[in-house]
């Protein structure tokens, strides 16, 4: 429905031309992966993926994000060739790759439960692939241990995976998917099983390395931190296609429909009509009746409805930061919520009783009382009018 | 504890030793584990772990000989054969214990026992029975003509009745009771008399066995019948003695003048020579092989059968192989372990992509393959053995097929019954679903994640079977290989069916001893090699495989 080029075209402000410049330049001659109007289905009744076109340039890291059952690890299987499309291209390195069996593709993968043979310690397991490429002893055993070192795990060779934690067995499957050298890496959810704070640093881990070697990587996540901490281009996944493919700034500030402005961190939205739109405003009449200012991104004409989609932090209370003759909505403060960095307020806006403001605990910011009735305001290009 | 820098042992809240209050509090949960499994426990107790036992036992019990023979078996087991066979005095105690045993009908068990070490030794037994008596008729005749009061009950009674003779009426007492397992019950209505007994010893000996076994196996009343016939042989070995001659002379007792009226006509006796009334029976009797065997048979224990179940003997002069002809169980053991080994290996090749199936189609097709390999457990035994049977014999469907199709003329059928190979046809059929449904439960928890991992690192598809699939899958080979193996080497029904002669195995020569034959001591005695093997295989198997690497599941 949203074509992946679409954002660029779309963007009145766009501050990413650089990255967005690739992203055009997907369909032409340098793009590492690229996916043509692929489709998936497995039982001949649901598409499980719906017409994915994507390109990837060499030495990117891309995430795919997504609800569960959206179709990310299909894709990614399909990438690495245990599922094959029912429709359309796969191209590796400008080489259609549809007819090449997974054991000859060269794609590293980790699995979401790593996958780390039980039978074999540390060191064989990642001797493994280097084994089936029929390398001499002396060159495995010093890439292993490279590999090892990589990722801090250099004393463990000798264990099996049984006996290792949970963040040391991520360690491994890491190590063993790029013990080989591939140029391309797959990874499915790896971190889902970890908690919070190995999480966060195997995050860091991850990336440094995909940086430092050089490697083109497809993440799989459902998880928004991880895909926006981590990710170069961030495609998100829903009901088999993708809705935005975009860096992760562009996706937060920019979405372009209200799934992924729902999707993506927090979001208020008011339901209404689009009144007038000149160039790249549009005022847009609530369902309250009021009033408001936004930008119409996929609106064309007045009298559609929309969604309009406003994050918490660009909401001002403050009437002299707003532009002259913008439109204010009357509020009434339902909550407050004291959360130490960060001040967040529940209102009551429009008829919407859920509407989030947050603002910085700064040496100025007011604390409002619940009950008080104040007025609310925002930049005109900070409030996103979508489909409905 | 010891990572404790605590010294002396750790104590709990109330001071008690940590250790003792754990203990006391598992102690309740002990025994209620054990009353929930208190009714199988005893279940299996009764109904499995005793049979076993005793049948364990059987395989080297050999008590029927010296209970049979007692006294005669004492005497041999201090002599040679060749002296026993000369021994006279060996022979009146041979008497004694003969009758004894012929009264009990036990002679002729012993014979049965003693034909399984030297063939044709049973008719010895069997035939001298009725003789022994007719040897006693003679004594009893010139009793009679001595004095006819002495062939009475009452006679006897007075004379043996009495006081102090309980220990030697104890003694005869044990040797009834070991014969008979009978136990004395209540009042015998008889005590043996001391002086008669110092006075007479052969009689008294003879004189009790028939009081007790009147009073205990026939249920009579002792003091008016007429005793056996062999008492009055023993008497005339009494009177024999020309001690005891003038023993009689100055007795006194009741019984005294028809002793004394017998000893006056001492010279019509018939001659007291029991080693030439056997001899005349059978001259067996006198042969220094027959004592032999008494000799080397008469132990309680026995290792006898455990040889005789590996093709050797024992004899008087050690232990010996068996001739050619005679030798069996080695080649039954061998073929045995051989076919199982053979039908666990076929089990495994047809069961493993079997099972492989089973854990990897989509379930409903899954399903219906399960129940097809579960389809066997439904049908009886039998019927399939039954079943093979018509497929497999010459004129059966397989055959008709081949021919039908041209790969086998008609006049050069295959011959696939009656022979081993019917044996291995059936019985992997058979075991099949005990090697498929353990490799199945382990392949279920191998997840396919594996396979494509190592797929993705670059290994074909045989690779990572290989090197990634098929090592995880060893404990369910393990598992089916010990579940098929054992069953197979303890088979029966099948083997009996299709096997003929060349296919049978160990387990229906050890049914033909329980059932046919009635040899249970070697029947027990291969049962128990059996057993042995078993636990010798799965020890190796423990030693190179590790019994860890067995799972029947999860
Ligand atoms: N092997 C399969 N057979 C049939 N349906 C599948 C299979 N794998 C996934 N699906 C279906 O395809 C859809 C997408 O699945 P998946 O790609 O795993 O989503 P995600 O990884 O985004 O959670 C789901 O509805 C799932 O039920
Ligand atoms: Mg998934």
């Amino acid at each position: 429905m949203f074509s992946m080029r679409a954002p660029g075209s779309a963007c009145p402000r766009c501050r990413h031309t650089k990255k967005g410049g690739t992203v055009a330049k997907s369909s032409g001659g340098n793009a590492f992966v690229e996916f043509q109007h692929v489709q998936k289905s497995y039982d001949g009744e649901v598409l499980v993926v719906k017409d994915l076109n994507l390109s990837m340039p060499k030495g990117e890291f891309l995430t795919m994000l997504g609800p569960s059952g959206s179709g990310k690890t299909t894709c990614l299987m399909m990438l690495a060739g245990f599922e094959t499309a029912t429709h359309g291209e796969i191209m590796l390195d400008g080489q259609p790759i549809n007819n090449i069996p997974p054991h000859k593709r060269g794609i590293g993968m980790v699995f979401q439960n790593y996958a780390l043979f039980p039978h074999m310690t540390v060191a064989e397991n990642l001797s493994f692939p280097l084994e089936v490429r029929k390398m001499g002893k002396s060159e495995r055993e010093e890439k292993v241990k490279r590999a090892l070192d990589m990722v801090q795990m250099g004393s463990f060779g000798g264990r099996r995976p049984a006996q290792l934690s949970g963040g040391q067995q991520q360690r491994v499957a890491l190590a063993r998917a790029l013990v080989f050298q591939p140029e391309l890496v797959l990874m499915d959810e790896p971190l889902g099983a970890l908690d919070k704070q190995l999480r966060e640093h195997m995050q860091f881990e991850i990336t440094r390395l995909a940086h430092e070697l050089g490697i083109t990587t497809v993440y799989v996540t459902h998880d928004q931190t991880e895909a926006l901490t981590m990710s170069d281009r961030v495609a998100v996944f829903n009901d088999g296609r993708i809705q935005q493919l975009a860096p992760p700034d562009e996706l937060y500030e920019r979405p372009q429909n209200s799934f992924v402005a729902q999707f993506i961190g927090e979001n208020n939205t008011l339901t209404g009509v689009v009144k007038s739109i000149d160039g790249d405003k549009c005022v847009v009449k609530l369902d309250s009746g009021e009033e408001i200012d936004a930008v119409p991104v996929n609106v064309t004409k007045a009298g559609e409805r929309t969604k309009v989609s406003i994050r918490p932090e660009r909401v001002e209370f403050n009437k002299s930061r707003l532009q002259k003759g913008a439109h204010t909505l009357k509020a009434e403060v339902a909550e407050f919520i004291y959360m130490g960095d960060i001040f967040r307020f529940r209102l009551k806006v429009a008829g919407n009783d859920d509407f989030i403001v947050k603002t910085r605990n700064a040496p100025d910011a007011v604390r409002l009382t619940p009950g008080s009735e104040i007025e609310i305001g925002w930049l005109a290009e900070d409030c996103r009018a979508l489909d409905a | 504890m010891s990572e404790t820098t605590q010294t002396g042992p750790m104590l709990s809240a109330d001071g008690v030793p940590l250790k003792t209050s754990l203990a006391r509090a598992l102690r309740r949960q002990k025994t209620r584990a054990l009353l929930l499994i208190a009714p199988l426990l005893a279940f299996v107790i009764i109904t499995f772990i005793i049979p076993i036992a005793s049948m364990l036992f059987r395989s080297v019990e050999n008590q029927i000989v010296s209970n049979t023979l007692p006294q005669t078996v004492a005497i041999v087991g201090d002599t040679t054969a060749q002296e026993a066979s000369m021994d006279e005095m060996l022979f009146r105690v041979l008497y004694l214990d003969m009758y004894r045993a012929v009264e009990a009908k036990a002679h002729t068990r012993l014979g049965s026992r003693l034909n399984y070490e030297k063939s044709g030794i049973s008719s010895l037994f069997r035939t001298s029975g009725r003789k022994l008596e007719t040897v006693g008729e003679d004594f009893e005749d010139f009793f009679k003509d001595a004095d006819s009061g002495m062939v009475k009950g009452p006679f006897w009674h007075e004379l043996m009745q009495g006081e102090g003779g309980e220990d030697l009426l104890n003694d005869r007492l044990g040797l009834l009771t070991d014969l008979t397992s009978l136990e004395a019950s209540g009042d015998l209505g008889f005590t043996l008399s001391g002086e008669a007994a110092a006075l007479l010893p052969w009689a008294a000996r003879a004189y009790a066995d028939w009081a007790l076994f009147t009073a205990i196996v026939d249920e009579k009343d002792v003091s008016t019948k007429k005793p056996w016939a062999g008492v009055y042989a023993a008497l005339a070995l009494d009177l024999a003695d020309p001690a005891t001659q003038s023993a009689v002379a100055a007795y006194g007792g009741s019984g005294a003048a028809e002793l004394q009226a017998a000893v006056a006509n001492i010279a019509d006796m018939p001659a007291t020579e029991f080693r030439a009334y056997f001899e005349d029976i059978d001259d067996k009797w006198v042969a220094p092989e027959t004592w032999a065997l008494l000799k080397v048979f008469g132990s309680q224990y026995t290792s006898g059968y455990f040889l005789n179940a590996v093709d050797m003997k024992l004899t008087p002069d050690g232990i010996e192989q068996r001739p050619d002809n005679e030798r069996l169980y080695l080649k039954l053991f061998k073929r045995t372990l051989i076919m199982s080994m053979v039908i666990t290996v076929s089990c495994i090749v047809l069961g493993y992509p079997v099972a492989w199936l089973l854990a990897n189609l989509p379930m409903r097709s899954a399903n219906v393959l399960m129940i097809l390999v579960l389809l066997p457990f439904w049908t009886s035994l039998l019927v399939r053995t039954s079943a093979w049977k018509v497929l497999l014999q010459q004129q059966g469907v397989i055959n008709d097929i081949l021919v039908w199709l041209g790969f086998v003329a008609d006049d050069s059928r295959l011959i696939m019954m009656n022979n081993s190979t019917g044996t291995i046809i059936a019985m992997t059929h058979i075991l099949l679903p005990f090697m498929i449904l353990p490799l199945y439960s382990v392949m279920k928890t191998i997840p396919p994640t594996y396979l494509r991992a190592a797929k993705s690192l670059g290994a074909t598809n045989w690779t990572a079977f290989w090197r990634v699939y098929f090592p995880q899958s060893v404990p369910g080979i393990g598992a089916g290989s010990i579940l098929v193996f054992i069953l197979a080497i303890g088979y029966y029904i099948t083997p009996e069916i299709v096997g003929g002669t060349d296919g049978v195995f160990i387990s229906n020569r050890i049914a033909y001893h329980i059932s046919s034959s009635l040899n249970w001591g070697l029947a027990a005695a291969l049962g128990t090699i059996l057993l042995a093997v078993v636990m010798l295989l799965y020890w190796l198997y423990d030693r190179i495989v590790g019994i860890d690497n067995v799972k029947l599941g999860g």
